[in-house]
C-alpha cells in the first residue's frame, strides 16, 4: 500500500524554513542554468532568424565570415545574372551585392566596440524582405545616408535620427531606424553599397546574396556557380551561414553554462542529502509507526523519495519563475566570427526550464536516494522505544 | 572537557553531514573564485601590455589596414626609438575550431620591442634567415605536436591558398600572461603572398618603442594629428590601452559573471545555513544539559559559532586551496584563450570573506536560539 502524498507535503510544511532553504538552493542552480542558457539562446536566435532557407549566400572560397571576404564587381555581374534567381515584376533579379566592414564606434557607455556597417543594392528589401522600417525613412542611393537597426539605437553613440555617423572622412546622416524580426540586421547600418565602397575598400564587394526562385533548385545553383572557373567563391544557404557564425560563441556560452550548473549542483546535492538525512533522523519514530501499520518498507523509501523529489520540483519551479523576469533584457557583445557587435535579448525557453525542471529533479532523486533506503531500513522496535 | 573536545565530539557524530557540509561549501568556493579569476584575467588583459610601446591602427578599426608608407614617418617621430609593423593573417590549421593567432610581423624590429618573447639564438637565427621560417609560441607546439624544422601548411580565409611555413623556432613567455599560442612570420613573405591579391603594400598595426612612457600621450597625438586629413587617418594608443579596447568588445559579459558569481554564494549560504541550523536544533537538549552543567549563554554561544566556524573554514581550504592548485601551480588555461588565470590575493580575501560571512550566518540564528534557551523548555523539547 501507498503512503499517501498528503503525509509529505504536511511533513514539509511542518519544517517550512528547512524546506525553501533546500528548495532555494535547488532553485539557484536552475535559476544559473536557465540564465545561462537564456543567453546563449538569445545569441543563437538572432543570428538563426537572420538567414532565410530559400536565400543563397555568396562568399569568396576560403573565406569564413563576410570580413575577411571580397567580391569583385565582374564576379558579382555574373553571379547577379543567373538563371535560377527569382525576378521582381519588373524584371529585375532579387540579388544584393554587400559592402561590410566593422567600424570602431564607442558604445553609449563610452567603451568601444566594431559596429557592423553593411552597403546593400537596389533589392536589398526585396531579399532581406523581413526588414521594415521603423522610424523616418529608407536611405537614398547617391547619398551619404544611413539607416540604423534598432538593436544599435540607444547602445551606440550617433544612432538617433538626424545625427551623423562619420566613417573616414565622410559624414553620414541617420535618416531611419530599422527593424529585422529581432534577427542580427538589427545590429547593423545599412546604407547604399556603392557610396559606402568608396569610403571603406574599394571596389569590392564582400558577399552576394540571391533569392531562389524555386528553393529546391539550390544544389544546381550550387553546382553551376562552382564549376564556373570565373568565379572563386563558396556557395551557402544564407539560414546555414549565419547559423554557423553563432556557432563557435553559442557552443561557448553552453559550455560555461553546463560547467557552472554542474558544480554548482554538487553543491546543491550534497546540501539536499544532508536535509533528507536529518528529516530521516528526525522523524525515526513515525517511520517506525508506519512499518507497525503495516507500511512496507519500500513503500517507506517510495514515500521519502517522493518527498525529496516535492521539494527539488518546488525548487526547481521557484528557480524558473526567478529566471523569467531576465527574458527580454537586451545586452550585446561581439561575435568574434563576425568581428562585429551583436545586440541581442535573453530568450528563456520553455524548452530550458523543463530542462531546468528535470535537473532539479535528478538532483532530488540523487540527494534523497540514500537517505530514503536508511528510512526504509529503520528497525521498528528501536524506533518507537526513542519515545 | 574542553570546548575544543565537544566541537570535536559533535562534528564526528554526524561525520557524513559534517563532509558533505564542508564538501558543498568547497565547490561552491571553488567555483566562486573560479568566476572571478577569470573575470579578473579578462579584465585585465592590459597589465600585460607595456605601457612603453604604442599601437597605430587605422582609425576605422583594426580590421582596416595602413599604408606600409607610414613607416619612414613613424621612424622620424621623434622620441621613438622603434618601428615595427604587423599584419593580422587569419588562416586556419586544418579545422576552423582550431583556432590561434598567427599574424605577420617585421622581424627583427618586432624582437627588439617585444623582449617577452624569449627564443634561443641558434633558433633565432635560423628563423630571421628563413624567408618562409615561422616562430611558433611553445604552447601551440604541444598542442598541435609540432617540432621546429617541420613544416606545416595553413589554409587562408583572408588570403586565399595554402601557405607553407617551416617552423624554425619555438618562443616562451618571458613574462607571466604573455601569449604562447601565436604563430609568428616574416612580414615579407605575407606581402609576396598577399601581392596576388592586390593586397600587399599595408601593414595591420604598428607598434612603436617609446623611450619615455610619460610622453606616450604627446607622441600619439602628434602622429595622429598628422595623419588627421590622410586618406587613412590613425589611432595610436599605448598598448595597455589597445589591449583594453579588446576587452570592452565583450560587453556586460562580465556583469553577467558577477551576477553568477553572487548567486553561487547565495546558494551555499542558504543550504549550509540550514544545514547548521538543524544541527543545532537537533541538540537542544544537549544544550540544556550543558547549561546545567553550568556552561553560561556566552559559552554555549562560543560552541555552535566555533563548530560553524570549523566547517566554514574546512570549506575554505578545500575549495580555495583547490583553486591554488589548478590555476597557480597548474597551468590550466581554457585551451590558451585566456593565459596566466591566477588567483590573486584579493580574490583569496574576498572567499575568505565569505566563508567568514557563511560561519557568522549560519551559527548566529541557532546559536542565539540555543544561548537563550530555557533548560526546563529544552529538556522538553523533542526534535
Amino acid at each position: 500500500m501507498r503512503i499517501p502524498i498528503v503525509y509529505n507535503v504536511r511533513s514539509l510544511i511542518q519544517r517550512p524554513a528547512t524546506t525553501l532553504t533546500t528548495a532555494l538552493g535547488i532553485g539557484f542552480v536552475v535559476l544559473t542554468f536557465v540564465g545561462m542558457l537564456a543567453l546563449a539562446n538569445g545569441f543563437r536566435a538572432a543570428l538563426i532568424s537572420t538567414g532565410r532557407p530559400d536565400n543563397v549566400f555568396v562568399l569568396r572560397s576560403g573565406a569564413d565570415a563576410e570580413i575577411s571576404s571580397s567580391i569583385d564587381r565582374d564576379q558579382a555581374a555574373i553571379l547577379r545574372s543567373l538563371p535560377e534567381i527569382a525576378k521582381l515584376p519588373d524584371g529585375r533579379p532579387i540579388v544584393s551585392s554587400d559592402v561590410y566592414v566593422v567600424v570602431a564606434k564607442p558604445r553609449v557607455n563610452g567603451t568601444e566596440t566594431h559596429m557592423p556597417v553593411r552597403g546593400v543594392g537596389a533589392e536589398a528589401l526585396a531579399v532581406r524582405d523581413q526588414i521594415s522600417i521603423a522610424e523616418g525613412r529608407m536611405f537614398e542611393a547617391g547619398r551619404p545616408e544611413v539607416i540604423v537597426g534598432r538593436g544599435l539605437v540607444g547602445r551606440m553613440q550617433d544612432t538617433e535620427i538626424g545625427e551623423r555617423l562619420r566613417f573616414g572622412q565622410q559624414e553620414f546622416t541617420v535618416v531611419g531606424h530599422f527593424e529585422a524580426e529581432g534577427s542580427a540586421f538589427e545590429s547593423e547600418v545599412w546604407g547604399d553599397n556603392e557610396t559606402l565602397m568608396s569610403v571603406f575598400r574599394g571596389p569590392v564587394y564582400q558577399s552576394v546574396v540571391m533569392r531562389l526562385s524555386d528553393p529546391a533548385s539550390f544544389d544546381r545553383l550550387k553546382a553551376r556557380i562552382e564549376g564556373d572557373p570565373r568565379l572563386q567563391v563558396d556557395v551557402e544557404r544564407e539560414s546555414q551561414f549565419f547559423a554557423d557564425q553563432a556557432a563557435l560563441l553559442t557552443t561557448m556560452l553552453r559550455f560555461v553554462a553546463i560547467f557552472v550548473t554542474a558544480v554548482m549542483a554538487v553543491g546543491a546535492v550534497f546540501g539536499a542529502i544532508n536535509t533528507m538525512d536529518a528529516m530521516v533522523a528526525a522523524r525515526g519514530r513515525e517511520i517506525a509507526l508506519l512499518l507497525t501499520l503495516g507500511f512496507r518498507r519500500r513503500s517507506v523509501m517510495a514515500s521519502f523519495l517522493l518527498e525529496s523529489l516535492l521539494v527539488a520540483l518546488a525548487g526547481g519551479v521557484l528557480g524558473c519563475l526567478l529566471a523569467l523576469p531576465i527574458n527580454g533584457i537586451r545586452t550585446s557583445t561581439t561575435n568574434w566570427q563576425s568581428f562585429g557587435e551583436v545586440s541581442f535579448a535573453f530568450r528563456v525557453t520553455p524548452e530550458s526550464m523543463i530542462v531546468g525542471i528535470a535537473f532539479a529533479l535528478v538532483m532530488g532523486l540523487i540527494g534523497g536516494l540514500l537517505p530514503a533506503w536508511r528510512a526504509a531500513r529503520g528497525v521498528v522496535a528501536e524506533g518507537l522505544r526513542r519515545a | 572537557m574542553t570546548r575544543g573536545t565537544i566541537v570535536r565530539a559533535n562534528l564526528r557524530r554526524r561525520l557524513r553531514r559534517t563532509i558533505l557540509t564542508v564538501l558543498g561549501l568547497a565547490v561552491a568556493i571553488f567555483l566562486f573564485v573560479t568566476l572571478r579569476t577569470f573575470l579578473r584575467t579578462l579584465q585585465t588583459v592590459g597589465d600585460v601590455g607595456s605601457e612603453s610601446r604604442l599601437i597605430t591602427s587605422n582609425k576605422l578599426g583594426i580590421v582596416f589596414p595602413l599604408p606600409l608608407a607610414y613607416r619612414a614617418r613613424l621612424t622620424s617621430q621623434e622620441g621613438v626609438h622603434t618601428v615595427s609593423y604587423a599584419t593580422w593573417f587569419g588562416a586556419i590549421y586544418q579545422d576552423p575550431r582550431n583556432f590561434f593567432a598567427n599574424f605577420a610581423i617585421d622581424a627583427e624590429s618586432y624582437l627588439a620591442l617585444y623582449p617577452e618573447i624569449v627564443v634561443s639564438d641558434a633558433q633565432r637565427q635560423a628563423w630571421l634567415a628563413d624567408r618562409t621560417g615561422a616562430l611558433v609560441g611553445s604552447r601551440l607546439m604541444e598542442q598541435f605536436g609540432w617540432s621546429v624544422g617541420q613544416t606545416v601548411t595553413l589554409t587562408g580565409t583572408i588570403f586565399p591558398g595554402e601557405h607553407t611555413f617551416n617552423i624554425r623556432g619555438a618562443y616562451e613567455a618571458g613574462m607571466r600572461g604573455f601569449d604562447e599560442r601565436s604563430f609568428l612570420f616574416h612580414h615579407r613573405y605575407f606581402d609576396e603572398i598577399a601581392r596576388i591579391s592586390g593586397g600587399d603594400g599595408v601593414a595591420g598595426w604598428y607598434v612603436l618603442g617609446v623611450s619615455d612612457p610619460e610622453r606616450a600621450p604627446a607622441i600619439a597625438q602628434s602622429i595622429d594629428a598628422s595623419y588627421e586629413n590622410s586618406a587613412a587617418p590613425t589611432r595610436t594608443q599605448t598598448e595597455k590601452a589597445f589591449n583594453l579596447a579588446f576587452v570592452g568588445l565583450y560587453g556586460n559579459i562580465g556583469f553577467f559573471l558577477n551576477a553568477i558569481g553572487l548567486a553561487v554564494v547565495f546558494a551555499i549560504l542558504m543550504v549550509s545555513a540550514n544545514t547548521m541550523a538543524m544541527s543545532a536544533r537537533e541538540r537542544f537538549s544537549e544544550v540544556a544539559v550543558l547549561k546545567t552543567l553550568g556552561f553560561t549563554d556566552t559559552d554555549v554561544l562560543r560552541l555552535v559559532l566555533t563548530e560553524a566556524a570549523v566547517v566554514a573554514g574546512l570549506g575554505l581550504v578545500l575549495g580555495l586551496g583547490g583553486a591554488l592548485l589548478v590555476f597557480n601551480l597548474g597551468s590550466f588555461d581554457l585551451g590558451g584563450f585566456i593565459p596566466g588565470l591566477v588567483v590573486t590575493p584579493q580574490i583569496a580575501l574576498v572567499a575568505a570573506g565569505i566563508a567568514l560571512l557563511i560561519a557568522l550566518a549560519s551559527g548566529a540564528v541557532p546559536a542565539w536560539q540555543s544561548a537563550r534557551l530555557k533548560v526546563v523548555d529544552a529538556l522538553r523539547y523533542v526534535a
